[in-house]
């Protein structure tokens, strides 16, 4: 972004909000099992919060939060996550993605199942998070080498 | 006559919605204008699959002690609201990757111009 | 010609609006998607959900259960797509900048 014209109050503003908005992403994400919410929408709340920064401050302020080549490796994290627990529940017997063999014990069935809904939702919500982000840092790129 | 107009209307919006959105994609010259057509069009679906899941004096799909889970009129369709809610997620992937595209188009051609973008190509 | 577009618009709104009023009316609990079985005999998948879901998995939420547990190798599809649609920026922008260097 070459253009940009600096204004303080936006970047105040920005500032004071961003907080906000990403501690209720995690209680969005956290909470997704007894109130409306869950991974997609606390992974787009994420997002927003980080680019709000981003879109405030310029890419040399949001060097500071995540740097464009950390993104994709989060992205990666979690997708993995979300694998992994499908490709652990068959490890130990069950089928793909089946929580009632994941290997934690002293639980139920159904509270395993609870557990491991709980690991997908964190896996969607970084992945969402971090794809978002992708999206935007990539097109600003591509527009300044047009 | 009522009855008929309170059962349908939400279709008809939702029909409405679809009928901006695809004069966007058609009749737009703009490349930046057709892909917003586009999403319209698809919130307008989005719409249609919300509104097909709602009953009259349900709750929402939170598990609710005073609405007993027997009755299955007590709560809404959860199926439609799950499948709306990653298409939302998988519609905004696919509008960046549309975005995406145009910039590379405008980095190469220099114009989003529909009839101008057809003549530098030939 | 501006009129023809929206003349061409309007028509097609009118076509839809008109197969619109065979669909099931909004709202009412009778429709054949919200019984609790259907014509064939089989359980109604919304419904199985709304009664089980809560001694399947102890969330009460049960959008929640549909998009992680009985839905959710949908849910790992959906995932790659939006990974993919990341790395296609990824791929498509770096390329025109190694370009224009």
């Amino acid at each position: 972004m070459n253009r940009q014209i600096d204004s303080p109050i936006v970047l105040l503003g920005a500032r004071l909000l961003s907080p906000y908005i990403m501690l209720f992403g995690w209680y969005v994400i956290i909470h997704g099992h007894y109130s409306p919410g869950g991974g997609f929408q606390g992974g787009a709340l994420l997002a927003a919060s980080l680019l709000l920064i981003r879109v405030a401050g310029g890419s040399k302020l949001a060097e500071l939060q995540i740097r464009e080549f950390a993104t994709t490796p989060l992205a990666v994290i979690g997708v993995v996550i979300y694998f992994a627990t499908g490709l652990v529940a068959m490890m130990m017997g069950g089928h793909f993605l089946d929580y009632e063999a994941l290997p934690i014990p002293g639980m139920e069935p159904a509270w395993l199942r609870y557990t491991g809904i709980l690991i997908i939702e964190v896996g969607i919500g970084l992945a969402v998070m971090a794809i978002l982000i992708m999206i935007y840092d990539n097109m600003v790129r591509g527009e300044d080498y047009a | 006559m009522l009855d008929f107009f309170l059962g349908h209307y939400a279709y008809w919006f939702t029909i409405i919605l679809l009928s901006i959105g695809l004069y966007g994609i058609l009749f737009k010259k703009n490349l930046i204008k057709k892909t917003i057509g586009l999403a319209i069009l698809q919130i307008s679906v989005v719409m249609y699959f919300v509104s097909i899941a709602s009953k009259w004096d349900a709750t929402v799909t939170v598990l609710n002690p005073d609405f007993p889970v027997d009755q299955v009129a007590n709560y809404l369709n959860p199926l439609p609201h799950t499948l709306m809610l990653t298409a939302i997620v998988v519609g905004v992937a696919t509008l960046g990757v549309a975005f995406t595209l145009l910039i590379a188009i405008y980095n190469r051609f220099e114009t989003l111009d529909e009839e101008e973008l057809i003549e530098k190509i030939q | 010609m501006k009129a023809l577009k929206i003349l061409i618009l309007v028509f097609f709104a009118g076509i839809m609006i008109y197969a619109s009023s065979d669909l099931p009316f909004r709202g009412d609990p009778d429709n054949l998607m919200h019984a609790e079985e259907s014509i064939t005999g089989t359980t109604v998948k919304g419904s199985y959900f709304i009664q089980n879901a809560y001694r399947d998995a102890r969330t009460p939420n049960m959008v929640t259960v549909v998009l992680g547990d009985y839905r959710s190798i949908d849910t790992f599809g959906e995932q790659v797509v939006i990974y993919t649609a990341g790395l296609i920026t990824l791929l498509v922008l770096r390329r025109s900048k190694r370009r224009s260097e």
